[in-house]
C-alpha cells in the first residue's frame, strides 16, 4: 500500500513541476522562443499564387494571361516593319512599318480593358481581358484561365475595303466594317525557366470577300517562354487555323521579351503584319518559308493612376 | 526535505513565468526606400504584414517581414523586385533576430532610446547588425521604430548596369511596429 501510494505521488508533482517551469525555461532560451511565437499559424494562410508566368501581358501579337495590375495604365507602342525579303533594297524591311498605339488600363487586379489605333487598314480596337482562375503555387489550381474579347472597325475608305465592287461607295454599310474575337488563355506555368499557353480563339468577320469564304474562323494558338537568363525569355506563338480566309497562312512569331528595370522590350520576327486579333490570326498572307517574316518590336511604358491602398493615404509615411 | 524543495521551485516557477513580458504583431510596417539619388523614378515598397516579437524580460526581438508584402506603386516593379532581385520563391522571409539594450531599464510608460543587436538575414545572407532605434511603452502596447540603410551588394542583392542608375546602392529601410501583449 506504501509503495502505491508513492508511486501515485510521485508522477503528479513531476508533472506540476514540469508544467510550470518549462515556460520559466524558455525564457531564458535565446530567440527561438519567439520565432517559434511567431511561426505558429496566425489562421488561414493566403493563397500563394503562381506570378510572372510571362513578363508582360502580350506573349508576341497575341494576349497572355498577365494582368496590367489594378489602376495601371499601360501606353504601349508596337511596330511591325516589310517582310525581310525585300533585301537591301527595303533595308530588310524598316522601309515599310505599321503600327499600333494602345491604352491598357487595369480595373481590377483580375481585368484588364484596353483600346488601341492601328495604322494597317485604319482600325480602331478595344477589348476586355478577364482572369477567371489562378494557378496556385501548391497546384490546387494548376492553371491559370482567362477571356478576352474584343471587337474592331476598319476606319478605311469604302473605296479601298472588301466587296467595293458589290455596293457603291455611298452604300457601303457600317456593320460590314466591324470584327469580333473571343478567346480563352490557357496557361501553365511549369516552373521559373518554362510556361506554356493554349489559345483557342473565335473570329468573326461581318463581311468577307466571296461565298465560299467563312465568316467565323476558328484557331487553336499555342505559346510560350523560356527564361534564358533573369531578364530575357525567348517566346514563340504560334495560330492554327481551322478553317481560313482564302490565300491567308497561319501566324508564327518568334522573339524575345527583355526587361530592363521597370519596363519590357519584345523584339520579335513574324510573318503578321497586323496586330489585331482579327489580322494576324486570320489574315496573314506571308509565309515565313518565302522569307515572309518582318522584324516587329511592342514597347510599352506604365503609370501609375489610382496608387495602391498603401501609398494613398499622405504623410502616412512620415511617422 | 524534498517536498519544500520542489514546492520552492514550483513557486519559483509561477514567479519567473508571470514576470515573462512578451508582445507580438502581425501586422507591423516596414518600408524601404532604395531610389537613387540622381533618379526621379520613386523605388519604395511598404509592408504591411511584418510579424515582430519583442520579450522584455529577456531583452530579445524578433522580426519576420514577407517579401511578398512588400507593396509598390507600380506593379510591374513589385514583380521584378520578387522575381529577380529578391527572389522571393527561394527567399520568402527576411528576418531578425536578436536583443536590444536601453540605458534605462522598460519598466513604467515612456519613450526609450534603445540599440537592437544582431542577425539580419535578407535574401538569404545573415549579417551581425546593430541599429539603434526607440522603444515606446504605453499600457499593454510597445511601439518598436527604428530608421537605418542597407547596403543591397551586403547581402548579394544584384542591380543590373542598365537600372545601376535609378536603384540605389542603398536602402533605407523604416519600421514601425505597434506589439500588443501576448
Amino acid at each position: 500500500m506504501q509503495s502505491i501510494r508513492k508511486h501515485f505521488f510521485f508522477p503528479l508533482f513531476l508533472s506540476s513541476l514540469l508544467g510550470i517551469s518549462v515556460p520559466a525555461l524558455a525564457q531564458t532560451d535565446s530567440t527561438d522562443d519567439l520565432s517559434n511565437m511567431l511561426a505558429e499559424s496566425s489562421g488561414k494562410a493566403p493563397k500563394d499564387y503562381v506570378y510572372a508566368s510571362f513578363k508582360t501581358t502580350r506573349l508576341i501579337n497575341g494576349h497572355s494571361i498577365e494582368q496590367t495590375g489594378k489602376g495601371i495604365l499601360d501606353f504601349k507602342i508596337s511596330h511591325r516593319f516589310s517582310t525581310m525579303s525585300g533585301g537591301v533594297h527595303d533595308f530588310f524591311g524598316l522601309d515599310g512599318a505599321t503600327i499600333r498605339l494602345g491604352l491598357d488600363y487595369g480595373i481590377t487586379k483580375d481585368i484588364t480593358v484596353g483600346i488601341g489605333r492601328s495604322s494597317l487598314y485604319k482600325e480602331y480596337d478595344g477589348f476586355v481581358n478577364a482572369r477567371i482562375l489562378r494557378q496556385t503555387k501548391n497546384d490546387d489550381m494548376p492553371i491559370t484561365l482567362s477571356y478576352v474579347g474584343g471587337m474592331s472597325i476598319t476606319s478605311l475608305e469604302s473605296s479601298k475595303l472588301l466587296g467595293r465592287s458589290l455596293v457603291s461607295p455611298e452604300k457601303y454599310p457600317f456593320s460590314n466594317r466591324l470584327y469580333f474575337f473571343n478567346q480563352l488563355l490557357i496557361a501553365r506555368k511549369f516552373n521559373n525557366l518554362f510556361t506554356l499557353q493554349l489559345m483557342p480563339t473565335h473570329v468573326h468577320y461581318n463581311f468577307v470577300n466571296t461565298d465560299s469564304e467563312p465568316n467565323d474562323i476558328f484557331a487553336l494558338g499555342a505559346g510560350g517562354r523560356i527564361k534564358l537568363n533573369r531578364r530575357v525569355s525567348l517566346n514563340l506563338e504560334y495560330y492554327y487555323q481551322f478553317n481560313q480566309l482564302t490565300g491567308t497562312s497561319n501566324s508564327l512569331s518568334a522573339g524575345f521579351d527583355i526587361e530592363t528595370g521597370g519596363h519590357v522590350f519584345q523584339l520579335h520576327f513574324t510573318n503578321s503584319m497586323g496586330m489585331t486579333e482579327r489580322t494576324f490570326i486570320g489574315q496573314t498572307t506571308d509565309k515565313w518559308s518565302d522569307g515572309g517574316f518582318r522584324f516587329g518590336f511592342n514597347i510599352a511604358r506604365v503609370f501609375t493612376i489610382v496608387k495602391p491602398k498603401e501609398f494613398s493615404k499622405s504623410g502616412e509615411k512620415n511617422w | 526535505m524534498k517536498i519544500v524543495l520542489l514546492f520552492s521551485a514550483l513557486i519559483m516557477g509561477i514567479n519567473i513565468s508571470t514576470s515573462a513580458q512578451k508582445h507580438i504583431t502581425r501586422s507591423g510596417r516596414v518600408s524601404f526606400n532604395a531610389t537613387s539619388a540622381k533618379s526621379s523614378e520613386k523605388i519604395e515598397a511598404i509592408n504591411n504584414e511584418a510579424a515582430a516579437a519583442i520579450n522584455t524580460s529577456t531583452s530579445d526581438v524578433v522580426f519576420q517581414v514577407p517579401i511578398k508584402s512588400f507593396k509598390f506603386e507600380n506593379a510591374l516593379m513589385q514583380e521584378h523586385f520578387n522575381e529577380n532581385y529578391m527572389e522571393s520563391d527561394k527567399f520568402p522571409k527576411a528576418d531578425f533576430k536578436g536583443k536590444y539594450s536601453s540605458t534605462q531599464a522598460l519598466t513604467k510608460d515612456g519613450t526609450y532610446n534603445a540599440t537592437v543587436n544582431g542577425n539580419l538575414t535578407i535574401h538569404g545572407v545573415s549579417k551581425e547588425v546593430q541599429i539603434p532605434g526607440i522603444i515606446i511603452i504605453k499600457g499593454t502596447e510597445i511601439t518598436l521604430n527604428a530608421t537605418f540603410t542597407v547596403k543591397l551588394a551586403d547581402y548579394k542583392v544584384a542591380i543590373p548596369n542598365v537600372v545601376s542608375d535609378k536603384v540605389g546602392k542603398e536602402s533605407v529601410i523604416k519600421i514601425n511596429c505597434i506589439l500588443k501583449k501576448a
